[in-house]
């Protein structure tokens, strides 16, 4: 596994070195760009045609024919667009006439006609090793230039994730900002009665494919989190009822408890750099807040106050750390140094805050508000400045950052009725903008997502 | 007092009762035996039964702990204080465990799904503490009551409602 990745990355460079036609910007034209910071824009009518095979069509890969790889790389492109709320894939029945192949201009007038301003076209082929080759060209259709394009040379069996690392860079080239779609959902698959969930700890792509349980469901588990660095998850469980901290490492498949401490261990969440799991720990009924490094498995106690003092998270760079606590009478927000030092309170707003997360980017912090018998997601400045909600139902739970800082993924309850039924999970996401909320796709009752950083 | 959670066990409790008062007061098989100036008669059956006598369950269990102290004390919202009605019930518990010297138990805090879970695990963890505190206040060494924390992940009541909430806010000693 590991080996194929790495090969598969040489060759995903490579080919990026390879794609020779470089992207310029027009002149006489308004430069085609998608504001990504205002919210409710128009979507951008975007044509992504299936991509052209190349050589014979009914070509057998690893993965269907050409003609077959093609189209489920466009759709999957298509899907992952759309879902960003920011571009509007036209429907291929408009389209007026496919282009033949990827290095023919295409024909813009045809493009123009349906209204469509950006314009996907692509090809795959065979390699005599049996990869599959396979290449885009992003083109401005009223400015008829290309704006990107690159090439990739990957195992058939990998077309998904070729797909999203295209959508990556579409993204980046309209948006100027780095994309999110190839990237994961660690999160909790939830079955049975609420009184007896069963919880499994599971991963998926961040569209919903390639679907894995990762536990199965007979010890509970809660609050997986990636790390940045390294293909592991840290998470909670309750292996012999004993509720501590775990590492699991997606590769080897192994589960290792995090430490030797005599009473629970909980709300674990990876250091920036991937090398220290900061914690709480829960003795004599408080709970304080500490850091281990996974190297020397050194522990440092970081807060000491007889109050709850839970969910911590780090800044990107490391200096700081938000966490949740209850030491001036209710739940609130407090940001400490990484040492702990200079511990200061940030929310002010009427009502209780929880589940502080740190956006990758820094700028903002997202939580939970409990107020007016819901709860909600928000975000606001690290200084505790210019709250927004983004999210209004009755429980909506424990957000978690895109990569890029652009979209965030949370879990929503559904109350139960007076006899126990109706109450569900399940995972949205929203724009940082507060627009474009929508379900991810599940197999079942979800809660408790973390994304990962973008695959490497 | 009695909660919801309980009405399966004083259900059981009554049924096995029954069944071991059967048992007990069941007469064994007699075999007669034959004296010779009884003219040969066999000596008449007998279907006499005497009342039956209720029985607990077996001290020391579960079942008695549940029939005699009561399992569970309840919270307020967001809060880890014993109420006087706690207390009472923490009393009982005490002198249960005096009465059983040798269980152990382990005190279980839940929270109502009205919190986020990570601050509900630390708050059941608070709950279990507050009471395994009185309990060792009252003279019972530390080492028999364990705590765990469950934060909303165990409601005893599924509803999403007052009276569910106020069920599920609660601290569970379960015997080991």
């Amino acid at each position: 596994m590991d080996v194929m990745r790495r090969h598969f990355w040489i060759f995903v460079f490579l080919g990026a070195a390879l794609a020779g036609a470089a992207a310029f910007a027009p002149t006489a034209h308004a430069v085609l760009e998608v504001d990504i910071t205002r919210g409710n824009i128009e979507p951008l009518p975007i044509a992504i045609p299936g991509l052209s095979p190349e050589g014979l069509t009914d070509t057998d890969t690893a993965a269907g024919t050409l003609e077959q790889l093609g189209a489920k790389i466009s759709r999957v492109i298509s899907a992952d667009l759309e879902r960003s709320g920011l571009f509007r894939p036209i429907d291929p029945a408009a389209f007026i006439r496919l282009p033949t192949a990827a290095e023919v201009r295409p024909r813009f007038s045809n493009w123009r006609a349906i209204a469509a301003q950006a314009l996907v076209t692509g090809k795959v082929s065979l390699e005599p090793d049996g990869r599959a080759r396979i290449e885009f060209r992003l083109w401005d259709v009223f400015a008829e230039s290309q704006m990107t394009g690159l090439r990739y040379v990957a195992p058939p069996q990998n077309w998904r994730r070729v797909a999203h690392l295209i959508s990556d860079a579409i993204y980046r080239r309209l948006t100027g900002e780095a994309g999110y779609f190839d990237s994961r959902i660690v999160y909790i698959s939830e079955s049975g009665p609420k009184t007896q969930r069963v919880k499994r700890l599971s991963i998926m792509d961040q569209d919903g494919a390639n679907h894995r349980f990762l536990t199965s469901g007979e010890d509970l588990v809660l609050t997986p989190r990636f790390s940045p660095s390294r293909q592991e998850i840290t998470y909670m469980a309750y292996y012999n009822d004993q509720p501590r901290v775990y590492l699991y490492n997606i590769d080897t498949g192994k589960h290792e408890v995090l430490g030797d401490f005599p009473n629970m261990t909980f709300a674990p969440r990876f250091s920036p750099d991937g090398n220290r799991v900061i914690m709480s720990l829960a003795e004599a009924g408080n709970s304080d807040v500490y850091l281990m490094d996974l190297r020397t498995r050194a522990v440092r106690r970081l807060t000491t106050h007889p109050g709850i003092d839970t969910s911590p998270s780090f800044s990107p760079d490391g200096t700081h750390i938000v966490f949740n606590s209850d030491r001036g009478g209710s739940q609130q927000l407090y940001v400490m140094r990484a040492d702990g030092s200079d511990i200061h309170r940030i929310s002010f707003g009427n009502g209780r805050y929880a589940t502080p997360v740190w956006s990758p980017r820094g700028d903002l912090i997202a939580f939970t508000k409990i107020s007016q018998a819901k709860f909600r997601i928000g975000v606001m400045r690290q200084d505790g400045s210019g709250e927004r909600l983004l999210t209004d139902s009755y429980q909506d739970e424990g957000p978690t950052w895109s990569p890029n800082g652009r979209v965030l993924m949370y879990f929503r309850q559904i109350p139960s009725d007076a006899q126990g039924e109706g109450g569900s999970t399940s995972l949205w996401s929203v724009d940082l903008t507060g627009y474009n909320e929508r379900p991810v796709t599940a197999p079942n009752d979800a809660s408790d997502p973390a994304w990962s950083p973008l695959i490497r | 007092m009695l909660s919801n959670g309980l009405g399966i066990r004083i259900f059981i409790v009554p049924v096995l009762a029954a069944f071991l008062a059967a048992c007990a007061t069941t007469p064994p098989p007699e075999t007669t035996p034959a004296v010779d100036d009884s003219a040969g008669l066999p000596a008449a059956p007998t279907d006499d039964v005497g009342p039956a006598t209720p029985i607990g369950p077996d001290a020391g269990t579960q079942g008695d702990l549940d029939a005699t102290a009561g399992d569970r004390v309840f919270y307020e919202y967001d809060s880890a204080e014993l109420t006087a009605t706690a207390r009472r019930t923490l009393q009982a518990q005490a002198d249960w465990l005096r009465a059983n010297s040798g269980v152990s138990v382990i005190l279980e805090g839940h929270a109502d799904e009205r919190g986020t879970r990570e601050y509900n695990l630390a708050l059941g963890e608070r709950r279990a503490t507050a009471a395994k505190n009185y309990l060792v206040a009252l003279g019972i060494s530390g080492s028999r009551v364990g705590t765990i924390s469950y934060g909303k992940e165990r409601p005893a009541d599924p509803g999403s409602n007052e009276a569910a909430w106020a069920k599920n806010r609660r601290g569970r000693m379960a015997v080991n």
